[in-house]
């Protein structure tokens, strides 16, 4: 196990020291290097890592709270709820209020909580959370919430559309370290609260009245990872967009590697869901480079068919 | 002889609709007391109530103590659950899954303790489960994983235990292991049990009293040889107990 663990801080590490270097300007020649590399390449790398993070993390709090393999911020619609709540905000909010990133985040915070409360309340009322019921419940939000975000840009000037689209793609194109900053409170905040509830996200896995019967305050532990995932999706997706799927792999991932025990799974996700992320914006920029696609792009092509193999290997 | 449960008045709705309307009873310690009764008596419901789950009126004490003035860790110190479905999609190992019996006595910060390991070391012992120590649940058969439960409840260490159908779903063979490691649990242990069983004969043989539920109420309280006659059982069941010796043969016919 601690092997493991070697690997994956030192995989973390490199990405995070690799990638700024990578892309189409050798940052260490260029006159303009220093530059491209302090306000471009090192705030993406980090919002990446960050995004990876908090992403991955929803991701498995969501499988102990819904006691299933195939919750996630994008099956469950709450990618799609934050997206709208940001897409509200840029829309009305900010002008408004205080323009920006924070506004958009809480946004996509509010989003997110009323929609994994909704579909949570959803696969409730047919009793146990069975897949069906919680991918469906998810299907029906998502499109639901696709059509708001439709209309939302039906709505808007074309210059707005245009940036709505490009947003919901999913990327990392930041300058300076205003948004990585933003982000690491959010997800700091998310993470903190989820590492005090690891022994409890484990007894989840056993049901929730089971959960009760060993000592478990089931309703305030629920609350507090609702809170938590949310805080850590809406943020992610206001700044970044709904990055698809990374919630889905990344825990799954580690799984296979670490076991359900979510007090050695919670640090494995952090670490691999950032390392994941970076090298999914690495890929993106350079694949087609000079042109660069969207991270979003990448997550979700590996992601689709990594869902399905999934969903078929479990029959 | 003190109470380890105790319950007056029980009575309980849900979304509206009644589903225990008075239910007394009580089990003193070391006792071994099995609830029977038809679907929908209100049996797991009453399990429940004890667990705290429920917001209940009149009361259902464990330890001389309402269950629902207990904090949820100190009432997980007093009594502990073996529930009747198990479905966990995650691959756990048998050893973490007991480990989280002792949830109650760990807090969020601290590994588990020496005493820790002991308590769940001993009730894989106590439970045969020991070689299975590092298996995962899916891969264990029903009575086996059975076992693997009641040793998650042991490791909890709590003079009231209570089962919900514990030997339900199993074959004949794992019936009767479960039901002696209950009847161990009780004895060597000195562990107070109540048991919702559907199957009479395992609970007459098994138990020292027999509470019969119907409809919410208690219907009879008492041994099993007072409780296995016609009159009391037809009245539970509303079905009448034929006999082979009033049926005609077919020659006779």
């Amino acid at each position: 196990m601690k092997t493991k663990f070697t690997i994956l801080t030192l995989l973390a590490l490199a990405t995070l020291l690799v990638f700024p270097m990578i892309g189409s300007t050798d940052v260490l020649h260029d006159p303009m290097g220093r530059e491209i590399l302090m306000k471009l390449r090192i705030p993406r790398v980090l919002t990446a890592f960050l995004a990876g993070i908090a992403l991955s993390a929803s991701g498995m709090i969501f499988q102990a709270l819904f006691r299933n393999p195939l919750a996630t911020p994008d099956t469950l619609g709450v990618s799609g709820g934050a997206a709208l709540g940001a897409v509200i905000w840029m829309r009305f909010g900010a002008p408004l209020l205080f323009a920006g990133v924070a506004g958009a985040s809480i946004a996509g915070f509010f989003g997110a909580l009323v929609t994994v409360l909704l579909v949570y309340g959803l696969a409730r009322v047919k009793s146990g959370f069975s897949s069906t019921t919680l991918l469906l419940a998810g299907v029906a939000v998502n499109l639901f919430f696709s059509s708001l975000i439709l209309l939302m840009q039906y709505l808007s000037d074309p210059g707005e559309t245009f940036r709505m689209i490009r947003w919901l793609m999913g990327g990392f194109s930041v300058v300076g370290f205003t948004t990585p900053i933003h982000l690491a409170v959010f997800t700091t905040i998310g993470l903190i609260i989820a590492s005090l509830l690891t022994r409890e996200m484990n007894l989840l896995l056993t049901g929730e009245e089971l959960a009760g019967a060993r000592g478990v305050n089931v309703d305030r532990t629920k609350k507090m990872l609702f809170f938590s995932a949310s805080l850590m999706t809406g943020a992610a997706v206001a700044f970044c967009g709904p990055i698809a799927f990374v919630g889905l792999m990344v825990p799954h991932i580690c799984r296979q590697f670490i076991g359900s025990d979510h007090r050695k799974l919670f640090p494995a996700v952090i670490l691999f869901g950032g390392a994941f992320l970076v090298v999914c914006d690495g890929l993106a920029r350079t694949l087609l480079a000079p042109v660069e696609m969207p991270a979003g792009l990448i997550t979700a092509l590996l992601g689709g068919p990594f869902f399905l193999w999934l969903l078929l290997r479990k029959v | 002889m003190n109470n380890a449960i105790q319950i007056e008045n029980l009575a309980l709705e849900l979304n509206g609709t009644p589903i225990l309307r008075g239910v007394s009873f009580s089990v003193t310690e070391g006792e071994y007391v099995s609830i029977i009764g038809p679907n929908g008596a209100g049996k797991t419901t009453l399990l429940r109530c004890l667990l705290g789950m429920y917001p209940h009126k009149g009361s259902a004490k464990i330890g001389g103590t309402e269950c629902r003035s207990y904090d949820s860790r100190a009432l997980a110190r007093q009594v502990s659950y073996v529930p009747q479905t198990h479905d966990i999609e995650f691959p756990l190992t048998v050893y973490d899954f007991v480990m989280m019996g002792r949830y109650p006595y760990l807090s969020a910060l601290s590994p588990a303790q020496k005493r820790d390991d002991d308590a769940v070391e001993r009730a894989l012992q106590i439970t045969g489960t020991a070689q299975f120590r590092s298996r995962t649940l899916r891969t264990l058969s029903g009575g086996e994983r059975q076992k693997v439960y009641i040793a998650a409840a042991l490791a909890q260490e709590t003079p009231v235990m209570l089962f919900d159908e514990p030997a339900t779903f199993l074959d004949w063979r794992h019936q009767t292991e479960v039901m002696t490691l209950l009847k161990k649990i009780n004895v060597e242990c000195g562990a107070t049990i109540l048991a919702v069983n559907h199957d009479l004969n395992s609970a007459a043989h098994w138990s020292d009293r027999i509470i019969a539920l119907k409809d919410g109420r208690t219907l009879f309280t008492g041994t099993p040889q007072e409780l296995i006659q016609p009159a009391p059982l037809e009245e539970l069941f509303e079905t009448a107990f034929v006999r082979k010796e009033t049926l005609t043969p077919a020659s006779e016919q």
